[in-house]
């Protein structure tokens, strides 16, 4: 059961090494919205301070969205998904190690680089190690959510601006949440409620999201 | 055995076939044939469980293949027209992936080895975009080689294949027939098998 779950996480690996430039892209993307803010806003830094959590969080959904149009877009139009789909293995699988891998490739660099980004929003060192925890936990739910939309609107013309409206409205809590931690490290709230809920919403995703894409890519080959 | 009972097909608002009624025995060859648009691949696509039939069922050793789920797939292999082959991956990977896929875990040597047989030696290693279409289609079908499933869905396997590769192709379906596995081909070329026995269903526009 493990090995198929392992050849599709290899698989889509490989495949994003490959594409390297597909990976890119949504990184450099991330990484110019959010530093667009300070530039615009000048070196006001109380102003700046206060509006980093939120600038990074919606920066960081807007990539996701990028890279989500993708998951299984390539694999429907060569056949392999009708493949996918035909596995002796359950369908959910499949999901959750194509979701894992996305998450690995698209989602973790974010997290990576969005501390140093935070520093041109003059960010205490404090508060940037929350900001990297809240995204660490909140974008795997990005992914797991999105892979609903991306296998909902598969095949579908113009399915990049549909999956930002179907799934954006579902990503609120994510944001909420996620930077009102980084928010609670700044002005001295609760950062453990808001880290607590993320991580209970990342269970819940993780549980209902992967039976839910799979419905929809039965729906979407047929 | 494959039972096929009452099976109707719709796509959009347009009946494309009804009422078919099929019974596969092991060792038999089923010859799917009609002009284009006559539902040869809606069939195979309803044969594996990838379409709901509108009205009638499939059943797969006497229970609907619906209510089988997984346990059908490990009985079916299913070769679409849209290969699965992946251009950055090579021809190797390919192989092994498309396999690990259907659960068949092969090693690199007897990938290699597959490979070879299907007249792909030496371009183990080259990225599939580099194949051509004919080299592509003998890489979807090297599967079959490894293959241990009782029920090939075929759809359009001779397509841009060579004579060679027909000749190698038609050998490896009898093989499986003689082991008591059958074929359903949606095909228009003939196949001249030497083992099984031989079906025809000719679907009607």
């Amino acid at each position: 059961m493990l090995t198929m779950f392992r050849w599709i996480v290899w698989r889509d690996l490989t495949l994003a090494w490959r594409r390297r430039a597909d990976v890119l892209s949504t990184l450099f993307f991330f990484v110019i919205v959010v530093s667009l803010f300070p530039l615009g806003i000048g070196p006001e830094s109380q102003l700046l301070r206060s509006i980093a959590p939120g600038v990074v969080w919606v920066a960081a959904l807007l990539a996701s969205m990028l890279s989500l149009s993708r998951v299984f877009e390539n694999d429907y139009h060569d056949g392999t998904l009708e493949q996918m789909l035909l596995t002796p293995q359950p369908l959910f699988l499949v999901v959750l190690g194509k979701v894992l891998a996305q998450w690995l490739v698209s989602e973790v660099p974010l997290a990576l680089i969005a501390p140093l980004l935070g520093v041109q929003f003059d960010l205490e060192p404090h508060t940037l190690w929350i900001l990297f925890i809240s995204l660490l936990i909140g974008t795997p739910i990005l992914s797991l959510i999105g892979s609903i939309g991306a296998a909902l609107t598969l095949g579908l013309r113009g399915g990049g601006v549909l999956i930002a409206v179907l799934i954006l409205p579902l990503y609120v809590p994510v944001l909420i949440f996620g930077a009102g931690a980084v928010d609670a490290s700044i002005t001295g709230g609760n950062i453990q409620a808001n880290i607590y809920l993320l991580a209970a919403f990342f269970l819940l995703a993780l549980v209902f999201s992967p039976w839910a894409t799979s419905a929809a890519l039965r729906i979407s080959l047929e | 055995m494959l039972e096929v009972t009452n099976l109707d097909c719709i796509r959009g608002e347009r009946k494309i076939f009804g009422d078919i009624n099929l019974s596969l025995k092991p060792g038999t060859f089923l010859q799917v044939q009609g002009a284009n648009g006559s539902g040869k691949t809606s069939l195979l696509r309803i044969l594996c469980g990838l379409l709901a039939p509108a009205r009638g069922e499939v059943r797969w050793q006497g229970a609907n293949i619906r209510s089988l789920g997984e346990d059908f797939f490990t009985a079916v292999t299913y070769i679409g027209h849209r290969s699965a082959v992946k251009d950055e991956l090579t021809a190797l990977e390919n192989h092994r992936i498309n396999n690990g896929l259907a659960g068949v875990e092969l090693t690199k040597e007897a990938a290699t080895e597959h490979l070879g047989e299907m007249g792909l030696a030496g371009r183990e290693n080259l990225p599939a975009r580099l194949l051509s279409e004919g080299q592509r289609r003998r890489l979807a079908l090297s599967r079959l080689l490894s293959s241990s499933t009782r029920l090939w869905l075929l759809d359009e396997v001779l397509t841009s294949l060579d004579r060679a590769a027909v000749t190698l192709i038609t050998s490896v379906i009898e093989a499986h027939l003689k082991s008591g596995g059958m074929a359903v081909v949606a095909t228009h070329q003939e196949l001249n098998l030497a083992a099984g026995s031989f079906e025809r269903l000719q679907l009607t526009l």
